[in-house]
């Protein structure tokens, strides 16, 4: 590990002044630390962003929740209003990590965690997204591409996001403040001032032609909180595919939501798949073959097939693709009223 | 030292404040087992995949690996040195004695603390069905909870029992503050054995 | 002292353990140490060039960087250990060098400004039935022959009514203890040893082998090295051979005159602490109407290093399980640039039982006959391959039993027709075993103030070694086990055997009681050499057995796979102490239903060496995994053994598991997955 400066931020204004080339935020440390250990990044200044933004889940008129980039992991699915009123939500974080990480992890640092490739994380191999321009080592032959992506991928980066809680997120048409140097939000629920707000789905990205990019924020961009619009009608739900039992990455997921109304038609469907891009997938295709149309096995085959028409599996992970269509449609089924 | 990648701070390690200089890369691991000598938290991996190194941090279990000490400057740490008191072992020390739940030993200093942390955290885990309820501590649940703490001698069938046993009866938790405060020779309250119930997912 | 020691719990260091009091190899105090980090070399084979320290020498804190260049040659044929001599890489992850420097974080750091030349050339990592370089070797671990048989398979298998012929393969598999390996050395330059002393705080199997190797290596007279472990944080197998850091730490400290503390990182122990080759294994079998076994053959192909030579003894099993009228076992190797496989929990019978207990199972299914059934109809009366006689065998008895506890009478053999939910149902049985042997030993057993002091170089590695060996010397000595203390984990110590091949508690054990029997002649001390008791050990066949059975569940749409319940029902002679037997047979399997569902560590052709390095990708099986694992075992009284009546458990329990799972797996779901492990990605495949 490259020796660095400590500081904390006290605020979001105080962290995005501090922050230039060579800094990296620190949230619970259990991504970053991770990483500086293998040499994968290398900051020389560490600011502390723990005490700069909120770690308070507020209910805000209207119905939706905001939730402070701070706030832990674990707070975040055992609060009453997350497993009530969003329950994949709860459920996604919960079959993340393992307890005691879930403690240490806040939201925002969960959300911008990168990804667990092992070529990624082995500095002595080339990697697009550790060095730009060095190649992928996961697309030359014989590379174990079993945990690697099916949609979006490129030649460039083959590597999936490993976040469950963004895939819930991005089901759940979640959206994320962001600050910069420029301009700068008051924090615990004034008004924001300046920043941005960024959708998800579309907070990170697929690999393009720079995976070297993760997501969309420019660098010394802090997210500050997270919001959850109001809760949707109907039942939805968190289901993780994994090899062992507990405390693995996905091998598919899945982030489903069914409402089905008195007219016996779908009126909304949200669809998010995890492990298989570069990014929490929004299965948009599938949603739309569901809209409006009374709920069936046969609907919800016909969704998993438009979605997974472009997927594109490597030598080790065509299983993915079956997974995924079986979850689409397996989980569809159980959340029908 | 070079000052600027350095810096001061407090820790209060199982009731004892300590202050300290350190390089600003140390984990809270390599704190308490380099320059404090408590050697009881250990390292399994260093990357926060194996829980060996679980220590209980302001009453929370977390991997002291990942936890940079400069980040944990003025946090009260529990160790597994600092379970037992005055009046002797902790109830579930005892406990994984009685059901020999450990055989290397390495993971167990993190199963205590991590066990002893778990008891406390109240709320659904991945296997609960019923979201909106604290559900009690069955097995099943107790596994799950447990997963963040690898054992490869395989002792977890006894780990479970150890934790069970010492769960108070009707399930509920243990209050936070008697289960981890230091030099309180209360044990738990005594415990009643939770039946066993049928794993199936 | 006390004349007392009270066991609180059943493990005589169980309160050290609970309380964080036990030292393993990085903990001890040794004060004025320093850090060495670890060196790799990032391709698989080829030649290293320049070495530029210049910018590490330059950042703080670095005492000095170690490599080829300012290091001497050893004068050992031992390749792994000889550190440095060589410019030549064989394996991705050799050790090429290391920065000492006095904290972890700073030599680390140096470490990555380490530059290294290399010349790389073309690697071959990849075992293939086809491999145009696949060779016989001599002889295969510990010292069996490679190839073996009688009668004529070719003609069984023609005269078969019913043929099984498959091929099962096994992944690279990694030991991966909790403890990363780690070792203290320290040079104590006083007088009064006639010379240098060097202590070494390591974390070993075996104190003794330990010292004399690295006595050997660095050309020291054994009493002029003192290991010290007493406390060892799982092994399996990788801390049985002295590893490359062992000697690094003893380098480094003659280099910067302070003792130097190195341990593995997890990532590092992939390549430098040893793992299971992996096996490609054709089995065939053929079997009359009524089930009985015209011919076995069992032709197993591995891998071991370039410079090493390490062959698994994977088809040695099936020269001792049933009772075929013809039989072949060969074993074939291939020199690849990976590191040295060695051994990890029962080398050989763990990956040769999956195949030969899935092949019986194949059968049993061919036949129409009941898994079980099928064994007894093949139990033998005497060992197949030598036609030895058993000292005692209670294979069936086992299969009885466990069938009646696991509920199997009036099992539906049919395939895919059980459900519970979303998961399909099935159950699996498989036999398991493992040699029963002893090395010799010495020990010294000697009356302690009111009490009694058993003092031997034997190694606790999780396995209750210290505990058990008390219960031996209090039977013999007819007191209290609370009297005895038992000192080991220390070359200092009389000579001892590793702790390794389930051999630990019969040749410590048998030690152990002779001195105890001499003490009670003598009043105060006693000491014992079992050397030539060994050596009459000839002429029987000696092996535990074991039934193992397996619940599952399996999820057709997910591929997901969870064990509900296991249960084992062993024969290993006399069990000495009940509650850490159970804890080994448990263990046992659940690194059983961990490797047969789970562990793999991935091989990259292209990049030349194994992936998945690490705890997050290599999956051991964890809490939610192991919901049941039950074991129990039939009391065998065998006179052929030992004096103390055990046959040795550590290991059998591994053996049975991926059998018995795998076959339920097909009898949940018709899908027989014949290469480990049984993930979703093999169960969603199209059959």
């Amino acid at each position: 590990m490259k020796q660095f400066t400590f500081a904390r931020a006290g605020s979001p204004a105080d962290a995005t002044r501090q922050f230039r080339n060579g800094a990296a935020y620190l949230g619970g440390g259990t991504n970053l630390v991770d990483l500086m250990r293998l040499g994968v990044t290398a900051p020389d200044h560490v600011i502390d962003v723990t005490g700069a933004v909120s770690d308070e889940i507020i209910a805000y008129d209207g119905g939706g929740l905001t939730i402070g980039a701070g706030v832990r992991n674990s707070d975040l699915s055992s609060h009453p209003l997350v497993r009530e009123r969003y329950p994949m939500l709860a459920r996604a974080v919960l079959n993340g990590a393992s307890g005691q990480i879930r403690n240490a992890a806040t939201v925002g640092g969960n959300l911008l965690q990168r990804t667990r490739c092992p070529y990624f994380q082995d500095v002595s191999m080339p990697c697009n997204k550790r060095s730009p321009g060095s190649g992928c080592q996961a697309t030359a032959p014989g590379a174990d591409t079993a945990n690697m992506a099916v949609l979006g991928h490129t030649p460039f980066c083959v590597a999936t996001h490993p976040s469950d809680l963004a895939v819930a997120l991005t089901a759940l048409n979640a959206r994320v403040r962001v600050v910069s140097q420029a301009g700068v939000s008051q924090a615990r629920g004034m008004a924001p001032d300046g920043g941005r707000w960024v959708d998800m789905p579309g907070l990170h990205r697929l690999p393009g032609g720079a995976p070297d990019h993760d997501t969309v924020l420019r660098p010394g961009e802090l997210i500050t909180e997270v919001e959850l619009p109001p809760p949707a009608g109907g039942r939805q739900t968190y289901r993780k595919v994994r090899e062992r039992a507990s405390f693995a990455f996905a091998l598919v997921s899945i982030a489903a939501l069914l409402d089905v109304g008195p007219d016996g038609r779908v009126r909304d469907c949200r669809i998010a798949l995890g492990g298989v891009a570069h990014a929490p997938w929004r299965a948009l295709a599938a949603e739309r073959v569901v809209l409006g149309v009374p709920p069936a096995a046969e609907v919800f085959a016909g969704a998993a097939e438009a979605e997974l028409r472009y997927a594109h599996p490597l030598a080790g992970n065509a299983y993915k693709v079956t997974l995924a269509r079986n979850l689409i449609t397996t989980v569809l089924e159980e959340l029908i009223p | 030292m070079d000052s600027a990648y350095a810096t001061r701070i407090t820790v209060t390690v199982n009731g004892e404040p300590r202050a300290v200089a350190i390089d600003n890369r140390t984990s809270v691991l390599d704190l308490l087992r380099e320059r404090f000598g408590l050697t009881g938290t250990k390292k399994g991996c260093d990357h926060g995949q194996c829980g060996a190194c679980t220590v209980l941090a302001n009453g929370r279990r977390v991997n002291a690996c990942l936890a940079l000490a400069v980040a944990y400057d003025g946090a009260s740490i529990q160790t597994v040195e600092g379970l037992a008191g005055p009046g002797g072992l902790h109830p579930l020390q005892g406990a994984f004695l009685r059901h020999d739940a450990f055989q290397c030993g390495y993971c167990t200093p993190g199963q205590l603390c991590s066990a002893v942390g778990m008891l406390t955290e109240a709320g659904p885990s991945a296997v609960t069905a019923d979201l909106t309820e604290d559900p009690p501590l069955t097995p099943g649940e107790i596994r799950e909870r447990m997963s963040g703490n690898l054992c490869r001698c395989g002792a977890y069938v006894n780990i479970v029992r150890a934790i069970s046993s010492e769960l108070p009866p009707g399930g509920e938790l243990a209050d936070p503050v008697s289960a981890t405060s230091l030099g309180d020779t209360a044990p738990y309250p005594p415990a009643g054995r939770l039946a066993e119930q049928e794993a199936r997912s | 002292m006390s004349d007392t020691h009270p066991i609180e719990g059943h493990r005589a260091e169980g309160r050290d353990k609970v309380t964080g009091a036990a030292w393993y190899a990085f903990e001890h105090p040794v004060p004025d140490a320093v850090y060495a980090y670890p060196l790799q070399a990032p391709i698989a084979s080829g030649r290293i060039g320049a070495v530029d320290t210049a910018e590490a020498l330059a950042m703080p804190g670095v005492l000095t960087v170690l490599w080829g260049g300012n290091t001497n040659p050893f004068g050992t044929e031992n390749f792994e250990l000889a550190l440095f001599e060589r410019s030549e890489v064989t394996y991705r992850g050799q050790l090429v060098g290391a920065v000492i420097a006095d904290t972890l974080e700073n030599a680390r750091a140096a470490a990555a400004a380490v530059r290294v030349d290399y010349a790389p050339d073309e690697h071959d990592v990849v075992l293939r039935a086809d491999h145009p370089d696949l060779f016989r070797p001599e002889k295969i671990n510990p010292a069996l022959p490679t190839d073996t048989g009688y009668g004529d398979v070719a003609a069984g298998l023609a005269g078969a009514t019913v043929r099984v012929a498959a091929t099962y393969t096994t992944p690279v598999q990694h030991n991966n203890p909790m403890e990363p390996h780690a070792a203290i050395a320290s040079w104590d330059s006083a007088a009064n040893h006639g010379g240098s002393v060097l202590t070494v705080y390591d974390s070993t199997q075996g104190p003794t082998a330990d010292r004399d190797t690295i006595a050997a290596v660095l050309g020291l007279d054994p009493d002029q090295v003192r290991v010290v472990s007493p406390h060892v944080g799982g092994g399996f197998g990788s801390k049985g051979t002295t590893r490359p850091h062992v000697i690094l730490a003893a380098l480094a400290a003659r280099a910067v005159d302070r003792p130097v503390k190195v341990a593995m990182t997890r990532q590092q122990m992939f390549a430098l602490a040893g793992h299971r080759t992996p096996t490609i294994q054709r089995m065939a079998l053929g079997a009359s109407a009524d089930g009985r076994l015209t011919a076995l053959a069992h032709d197993v192909l591995e891998h071991t290093a370039t410079r090493t030579e390490f062959a698994e003894q994977t088809a040695a099993c099936t020269r001792v399980m049933y009772g075929a009228r013809a039989m072949r076992t060969t074993h074939r190797l291939v020199r690849l640039n990976v590191p040295a496989p060695s051994w990890m929990r029962a080398p050989g019978e763990t990956p040769g039982m999956y195949a030969l207990e899935s092949a019986m199972d194949e059968l049993a299914v061919a036949l129409g006959m009941d898994p079980v059934e099928l064994r007894v109809v093949n139990d033998p009366s005497a060992e197949p391959e030598s036609g030895l006689p058993f000292s005692s065998r209670n294979l069936v008895a086992c299969l009885r039993e466990g069938a009646e506890r696991f509920g199997w009478a009036g099992r539906d053999p049919r395939p895919g027709v059980r459900r519970r939910g979303r998961w399909l149902a099935g159950t699996g049985v498989a036999a398991s075993t493992y040699p029963a042997r002893r090395r010799p030993s010495t020990a010294t057993a000697s009356a302690v103030d009111g009490g009694y002091e058993v003092r031997i170089a034997a190694a606790d590695i999780g396995t209750g070694a210290r505990t058990a060996l008390g219960d031996i010397a209090a039977s013999v000595l007819g007191v209290d086990a609370a009297r005895v203390r038992v000192v080991l984990g220390d070359s200092a110590l009389p000579d001892a055997p590793l702790a390794g091949g389930s051999m630990g508690t019969a040749s410590w054990g048998s030690a152990v009681a002779d001195a105890c029997a001499a003490l009670l002649k003598d009043g105060e001390h006693g000491s014992a050499d079992t050397a030539d008791d060994v050596a009459k050990d000839e002429g029987w066949a000696r092996h535990s057995f074991g039934a193992q059975f397996a619940e599952v569940l399996v999820d057709p749409l997910t591929g997901e796979v969870r064990v509900p319940r296991l249960l084992g029902v062993f024969a290993a002679g006399h069990i000495i102490n009940p509650v850490l037997a159970r804890s080994q047979f448990i263990g046992g399997m659940t690194m059983g239903l961990s490797m047969a569902l789970f562990e793999e560590t991935a091989v990259d052709a292209t990049a030349g060496g194994f992936v998945r390095a690490d705890l997050a990708q290599y999956h051991v099986a964890s809490c939610a995994d192991v919901p049941s694992v039950e074991a129990c075992w039939i009391e065998e009284v065998d006179p052929h053994l030992w004096p103390g009546g055990g046959k040795g458990i550590g290991e059998i329990g591994i053996t049975g598991t991926a059998a018995a799972i795998g076959n339920a797996v097909y009898h949940a779901t018709g899908h027989r997955v014949r290469d480990l492990p049984i993930t979703p990605a093999k169960l969603l495949a199209p059959a």
